[in-house]
């Protein structure tokens, strides 16, 4: 059971029932949707960016507990951000949540309560699907699947 | 008489130790009345305990916790017959079928063509030739699209399916009137999940050509009134095509009686390997039909100026089969005879039943799929909890369930639900594994509080 409180720990529970960030942005700079067809995760991101730097970010969709979290702590992470810095910040959720469970990984702060997920194989597509959608909309994709 | 050579049908099983000499089939002798097991002679009709000793994998442990199995409409377990049948094959008569005189390939043709012989009454088809053997469901319904539906669509010509499909019974026809210019038509469902017959009658013309519709649906267990729907099709001139794949483990099926034109179903759902499946045809269509697939088997004469092709069956069956796939389907199909459906049944069904009233009492689940006909699926929601999350904590206490869309997008979004929590029951599920769901839920509604 242990490893299951690790992967639904209270911060997680908390951004699921509320979470921030969770609204549309008018004529966003970027934006990209999301789609998991495994579950059926859906996310539309939002993304401002003003002088090399994220001004505001925004998501709306439905899904599960794990990929609605981790899109709110993503948006929450990100703003003040350069994009430099958010693209190096994907790199290093993606190696956190692909490394094997018996393995240390870096510690990125809030976002290390979604290391859990290592321990449930099919849920990482969940917490990275926020991701792949920046990345998407950060390259201008339109559509992002982690399929 | 038939020209196929099968095996000895009708015995339980075919004794390799023994060179059992190929014979030619009568089709009136083909076993219509199942060998009774050893709890029926015993005077009980149906021991769900006697059956689940059969499938070795029911005792696994997972994440710590005995396996309850409430995923057979996705794929079902395998019994020790089925399991032995193949590991038998492979050992003793491994070689390919229908080309070779040595004595294992007449062995192993011998054993597929005795599944083609089993699979055949276990439908009640016409003859032995009306059963082509195939990849599965999904491949059977891809070989009448491409076969018979490029054969005689023309643009202006409609094809019928219903709201209940899932992509398997949807996708081959949308990429078949993409080539042919015909039109897709959807038969709407009620609010309990079953075919609105009223409007389906509505969309029937002479522009009708193909009809196809699952026997029971994958994603809320509804089974389809498949006799009121084939009849008014006939009516017009329209064939149809039967997708009968979560319906072959519950219910007897005969084609015959049901008057279908096609009827496709897949091993793996009715305790067989995966990557085998049965179509049955119409003898007159089949026969008038273009082949599938090129290939060796499939062939009568080559040369590089024409090709004749084999007669039905074979005429679909291009390249090596998985031969031993089809031992082990027809090892299945014994099984599940050898049992006595009609109190099987029962036994499902009270599951279900009881099942049903669980939930309905449980305060935060809804049922999704109410249909007055249903076998063995339950699809339902919690509320406040994504389904992916229950499936998550549900497999750490050992209860397998799916958990999604079931390949039927459209189903789900006429309920307004992105995903369902999906139980489907098998012959060997009990009360106890509903109980053991129902622990396991309170504790999914237990994280999310």
């Amino acid at each position: 059971m242990s490893d299951l409180s690790e992967l639904y720990q209270e911060v997680i529970l908390d951004h699921n029932r509320r979470p921030r960030n969770f609204r549309v942005i008018e004529g966003p700079t970027h934006h990209a949707e999301g789609y998991n067809p495994l579950c059926g995760d859906r996310l539309k991101l939002y993304v401002n960016v003003e002088q090399d730097r994220i001004a505001d970010v925004a998501f709306e969709g439905s899904g599960c507990a794990i990929s609605k979290a981790s899109a709110s702590l993503m948006t929450d992470a990100l703003k003040g951000k350069t994009v430099a810095d958010a693209r190096a910040m994907f790199e290093r959720f993606h190696r956190m949540v692909t490394t094997p469970p018996d393995q240390t990984v870096e510690d990125l702060g809030k976002l290390s309560v979604l290391a859990g997920v290592r321990e449930f194989p099919v849920r990482v597509k969940c917490a990275s699907l926020a991701w792949h959608t920046l990345k998407a909309a950060l390259d201008r994709e339109e559509q992002t699947s982690t399929e | 008489m038939t020209r196929l050579r099968a095996a000895r049908v009708g015995e339980a099983g075919v004794d390799l130790s023994a060179d059992a000499p190929l014979v030619d089939v009568d089709e009136s002798s083909l076993p219509r009345r199942p060998v009774r097991n050893s709890a029926e002679r015993e005077g009980v009709r149906f021991d769900v305990r006697r059956v689940r000793a059969d499938f070795p994998i029911l005792t696994e442990r997972v994440h710590g916790k005995p396996l309850v199995y409430l995923d057979s409409a996705n794929t079902s377990q395998k019994p020790e017959p089925v399991l032995k049948a193949m590991d038998a094959y492979y050992r003793h008569a491994n070689a390919n079928i229908h080309r070779a005189t040595h004595l294992l390939s007449e062995r192993a043709t011998q054993l597929y063509e005795g599944a083609r012989a089993k699979a055949a009454a276990f439908v009640n088809a016409p003859d032995l030739h009306s059963i082509v053997l195939t990849k599965g469901t999904t491949d059977g319904i891809n070989l009448v699209a491409q076969s018979y539906g490029r054969l005689t669509l023309r643009p202006g010509d409609e094809i019928v399916i219903s709201w209940l499909e899932h992509h398997s019974n949807i996708v081959p026809w949308q990429i078949l009137c993409e080539q042919t210019g015909a039109t897709l038509r959807v038969a709407p469902i009620n609010d309990l999940g079953e075919v609105d017959l009223d409007a389906y009658a509505a969309l029937l013309s002479p522009r009708t050509k193909i009809v196809a519709v699952s026997h029971v649906s994958n994603a809320l267990g509804t089974i389809n009134p498949v006799r009121e729907i084939i009849g008014p099709a006939h009516a017009r001139g329209a064939v149809v095509l039967i997708d009968g794949a979560q319906a072959v483990p519950h219910l007897p099926v005969d084609v015959q009686a049901l008057d279908c034109d096609f009827y496709v179903f897949s091993s793996h759902k009715m305790f067989g390997p995966t990557g085998v499946g049965v179509l049955y045809g119409r003898p007159s269509l089949l026969d008038a039909m273009p082949p599938y697939q090129g290939g060796g088997d499939m062939i009568a004469s080559v040369t590089f100026e024409k090709t004749c092709y084999n007669v039905v069956p074979y005429k679909f069956e291009a390249g090596t089969p998985n031969i031993g796939g089809v031992v082990g389907f027809g090892a299945a199909v014994d099984y599940l005879t050898s049992l006595d459906r009609e109190a099987a049944l029962a036994h499902e069904d009270a599951v279900l039943e009881y099942a049903t009233t669980r939930l309905r009492e449980f305060p935060s689940a809804r049922v999704i799929g109410e249909a007055r006909q249903k076998t063995g699926v339950l699809s339902f929601v919690v509320e406040g909890v994504h389904p992916h999350d229950a499936g998550t904590i549900l497999d750490r206490e050992g209860v397998a369930v799916r958990t999604g869309q079931h390949c039927a997008q459209p189903v789900m979004d006429r309920y307004g639900v992105a995903a369902t929590i999906r139980a489907s029951l098998g012959i060997y599920n009990t009360r106890g594994d509903i109980d053991a769901l129902m622990r396991a839920l309170t504790r999914v509604v237990e994280v999310f509080a």
